[in-house]
């Protein structure tokens, strides 16, 4: 029997639930992960990743040393694994990244540099990060996976409410009356999330309605299922709403009270029938018209989403859809009810609070109003960029024209994440200056002249905010391996040698002691986080923001009074649709995602036992599909779109419909973002995963 | 809030509300009845009866964890009756179960004075380990049946059903439908019941392969050879 010499409260490095974890340590490694019973927001759940997935940290080809290109400056640049490198140390490898930044700077300006922080790092070094980005280098472009992700979300809630994140907490969902599940596998995406979501099916009563096209785990809960084509939730949610103006199940004193535009938007909807919806999606119109009725007549009813909503290329258009249906029904503002966009990974929320986004500070506070830049101008003594910076995707089209040669990518996978890989190499061989901090070698790493080896979460201390906003701490468990150090003092060793290079006679200010004191500069300039530090998520275990004041007490669930934007705004939509549908020469469409053994870009669970369990990248098949190819289970099968070809093992299974096929986007030797197509929204900029037209092949 | 109600335990008296079991009255005051089968996230069905107390004028033991508190209720939890009951129940489940990785039982055997060699005769749950998946391993000569994995897999967290009771009497036993490897079952591996088991009966692979000696690369190694052998991965 194993003892444990010590225990560490920490926070789960996967998904955005922000489990709250003991790491049970013998002879300086990670034996078994706990979970404490009494403590939010998992009071003592935990999924296979958070139980079973952290030995990724102990892996041997943890980077331990900086490593410099051996053919730095050649171009093409080609991608190369660990024996193109040669270790350097600190000092070297710091001395070289700063001199290459300053030359960029120095002939091209700021703006010609893109960068990428990182929705798996901490808010205090997503905050040092943007800092050195716009502060000295003195562009604002800098962005992060989010982009890829819930961008869609962000811009429609902003749209209809002037925010950004989830309304409600995870706290809340044992007690929900109706809720609809959309567009979210939550049994594999958000595994513990489901747990509190079939509670209160199972426990409590609740009914739950699951609009998906597959048949995920969580539709065996539900009281309705909608089964929509893929790309055509608008239309389903537009005649929900329909029927809801239709039989006069809207919240008259919600509507005159705090919301705007009823009366064109009920105006828009008139044609917007469940039958017409039925046509375009394919769900019948008596279930379209139960599920608007339950959700209407509910005392209180929430909407959870995923990435079904956001990543399509009228993801702005869905989130608004869901926005309008919460609005008529006044579902908003008290507990049990909200529009809650499910996020993703351990610290997204957190890195786009912490300002790691293109045209805004920490706080959502606006880069190009004048009155906020001077006040981060004062507090820093330096001057800013007035102008909005370029996002993720815009990053890689300005290096495609060679209005950006430098690249600065910390714990960020863009040669995994983007779509139309092979667009995104082309691009990638073509920049003059690549530095890569993560905590292993990757398919980015492979472009990069040098790579900065970081500490992982078990590491270091700092916060993370998980899905529902409440901040929580993880702390250093175990030693780094090698000479790795933490991404903060990386930052802040990288900032200090690059404002030398520079001239600059103030430094914008990067030497602090702990990560603590970079949380309280940074809730000094964000009035959100005003009252809350360090020492006070110890006492809490976390504190959800909004928290202006040291004595509030945090704010769990949102719009209680009002709006940000002062009323709720009902939009108007019109259905388009998918850019590339199946037709004769590529007669599947094809949809990615996620399972439940896996993470993203697989960079940790590829390293973890969880690999063990899932080691070979799949593809779902229809039996309808696979008979006339003779495609049997456990076949390795080619799928083919117009940008590229990957070569998978097909499971047979009636998950989706005939005509539907779905990958998983975690395998490198076989990435799904070779198939899928460079199409986004046009507002918030996010590429469509969800819907491409693909063949498949016994090969 | 409801109403409350006066009862004597240990003659004292004690308020307590008319809904509180007997245990949520005694954690009250500090003096929690000492448990097996039950667990804070787990509901409590009265299965291994250690947390036993006296209560005036019944001819049975109370399980303090499912009973409720009436008024004027006396109870004793110190009795020669109550102890006598606690350390049998311990003496008989460490004469079949193997209880040597439970430092809660052993600990609760000192208190009682349990005798560990009081039925040297009793037939033992001795059986193999099942290791059919990455992450666990079952060892049941470890399992002293409280039910808390079966409740954790089912409607007290997960709700994903995987396991169950098998078998009858001695020989029933937690199990999967038809006794098939987990990976073949509906189990999603969140090891939500390795956290609650209270013997180590459920392990995870991790420190069952410390407990041989192994280091953390060692059993890389091994999980590299055992994938290659069963033909997965690259």
């Amino acid at each position: 029997m194993i003892h444990s010499e010590k225990s560490i409260r920490s926070t789960c490095p996967y998904c955005g639930v922000g489990c709250q974890i003991d790491l049970q340590i013998k002879d300086e490694k990670i034996f078994r992960v706990d979970a404490p019973f009494g403590v939010a927001p998992n009071f003592g759940r935990l999924c296979t990743k958070g139980r079973f997935g952290t030995d990724y940290v102990h892996h041997p080809s943890r980077l331990k040393n900086p490593l410099i290109r051996k053919d730095i400056g050649t171009k093409p640049r080609k991608p190369i694994g660990m024996g193109g490198f040669r270790e350097a140390t600190w000092d070297e490898a710091l001395d070289l990244a700063a001199e290459k930044f300053t030359e960029i700077v120095q002939q091209k300006g700021g703006d010609a540099i893109g960068t990428f922080c990182s929705a798996k790092a901490t808010n205090e070094d997503n905050y040092l990060f943007q800092k050195f980005v716009r502060g000295v280098i003195g562009t604002n472009n800098v962005d992060h996976c989010a982009r890829l992700c819930h961008a869609a979300s962000v811009a429609g809630l902003q749209i209809a409410l002037g925010t950004s994140a989830m309304s409600n907490s995870i706290a809340e969902m044992k007690d929900l009356d109706v809720f609809i599940v959309v567009g979210s596998n939550t049994s594999e995406t958000h595994p513990v999330i489901s747990t509190f979501l079939r509670e209160a099916v199972v426990k409590n009563g609740a009914k739950l309605i699951v609009v998906d096209p597959r048949q995920i785990e969580m539709t065996q809960f539900a009281t309705r299922w909608l089964r929509q084509k893929p790309g055509t939730d608008v239309v389903v949610f537009q005649a929900m709403a329909q029927v809801i103006i239709e039989e006069k199940l809207y919240d008259e004193a919600f509507i005159r009270e705090r919301v705007e535009g009823f009366d064109d938007y009920a105006a828009s909807i008139q044609e917007s029938t469940p039958e017409w919806a039925e046509e375009i999606s394919g769900t019948p119109a008596d279930e379209i018209r139960a599920a608007a009725r339950l959700y209407a007549k509910a005392e209180k009813a929430a909407i959870y989403w995923g990435m079904g909503i956001s990543q399509s290329v009228h993801g702005t258009d869905n989130a608004l859809s869901l926005a309008n249906l919460a609005l008529l029904t006044g579902n908003l503002g008290k507990a049990g009810t909200g529009l809650n966009p499910l996020r993703g990974q351990n610290n997204v929320q957190g890195c786009s609070d912490s300002g790691g986004l293109p045209a805004v500070f920490p706080g959502y506070q606006s880069v190009t109003d004048p009155a906020i830049k001077a006040k981060f101008e004062l507090d820093w003594g330096v001057p800013l960029n007035p102008e909005a910076g370029l996002t993720t995707m815009e990053m890689v089209d300005a290096a495609e024209k060679g209005a950006i040669t430098g690249y600065y990518v910390m714990g960020e996978n863009p040669m995994m994440s983007e779509p139309d890989l092979r667009h995104a190499r082309h691009v990638m061989e073509e920049l003059d200056f690549v530095l890569v901090q993560d905590i292993f070698m990757n398919e980015t790493g492979e472009y990069a002249d040098i790579i900065l080896p970081a500490t992982s979460f078990a590491e270091k201390d700092g916060t993370f905010t998980n899905s529902d906003r409440r901040v929580q701490l993880i702390r250093d468990a175990v030693p780094a391996p090698g000479d790795a150090r933490d991404d903060w003092e990386i930052i802040s060793d990288l900032a200090q040698r690059v404002e030398k290079k520079l001239g600059r006679e103030k430094s914008a200010g990067f030497v602090f002691d702990s990560p603590s004191a970079i949380w309280d500069e940074m809730a000094r300039l964000t009035p959100e986080f005003q009252g809350i530090t360090h020492a006070r998520i110890v006492k809490e275990d976390g504190v959800h923001w909004p928290c202006p004041t040291p004595d509030h007490p945090g704010t769990p669930f949102l719009f209680a009074d009002t709006f940000p934007s002062g009323k709720g705004k009902l939009t108007p939509l019109n259905y388009r649709s998918s850019l590339e549908l199946p037709d004769d020469e590529y007669p599947l469409l094809l949809s990615t995602g996620r399972v439940l053994y896996h993470w993203h870009g697989g960079t940790m669970t590829r390293r973890s036992k969880l690999d063990d369990i899932y080691p070979d990248p799949t593809v779902e098949v229809h039996p309808k599909d696979a008979k006339p190819l003779s495609i049997e289970a456990g076949d390795w099968i080619k799928v083919r779109s117009r940008r590229g070809e990957i070569k998978v093992k097909a499971l047979i299974t009636k998950r989706s419909r005939p005509g539907m096929v779905f990958i998983p986007m975690h395998f490198a030797e076989a990435a799904a973002n070779e198939l899928t197509l460079d199409a986004r929204d046009p507002q918030a900029k996010i590429p469509d995963y969800k819907v491409a037209a693909v063949v498949i092949e016994k090969s | 809030m409801s109403n409350k109600i006066t009862l004597t335990i240990d003659g004292t008296e004690i308020e307590a509300s008319e809904n509180a079991t007997i245990q949520q009255v005694l954690e009250s005051i500090n003096k929690p009845a000492p448990i097996i089968c039950a667990h804070e996230v787990t509901t409590s069905e009265g299965l291994c009866r250690q947390c036993v107390v006296e209560v005036e004028g019944w001819r049975v033991l109370a399980p303090a964890c499912v009973t409720k508190v009436n008024p004027g209720m006396v109870i004793f939890t110190d009795s020669e009756k109550v102890n006598r009951s606690r350390r049998t129940i311990l003496e008989m489940l460490n004469a079949s179960v193997d209880l040597s990785e439970s430092p809660e039982l052993q600990s609760q055997m000192d208190e009682f004075g349990a005798d560990r060699e009081r039925f040297p005769q009793a037939k033992t749950r001795q059986q193999d380990v099942k290791d059919d998946n990455p992450f666990f391993v079952r060892d049941y000569e470890k399992c002293l049946m409280c039910w808390r994995c079966v409740q954790a897999c089912g409607d007290d967290i997960q709700y994903t059903y995987s396991i169950s009771v098998g078998g009858r009497g001695f020989e029933s036993k937690i199990s999967t439908f038809f006794d098939t490897p987990m990976p073949e079952t509906t189990c999603v591996f969140c090891g939500n019941c390795v956290a609650v088991c209270p013997t180590n009966a459920l392990k995870s692979k991790t420190e069952f392969f410390m407990d041989q000696g192994l280091d953390y690369d060692a059993i890389r190694r091994e999980k590299r050879a055992e994938k290659k052998k069963m033909g997965g991965g690259k």
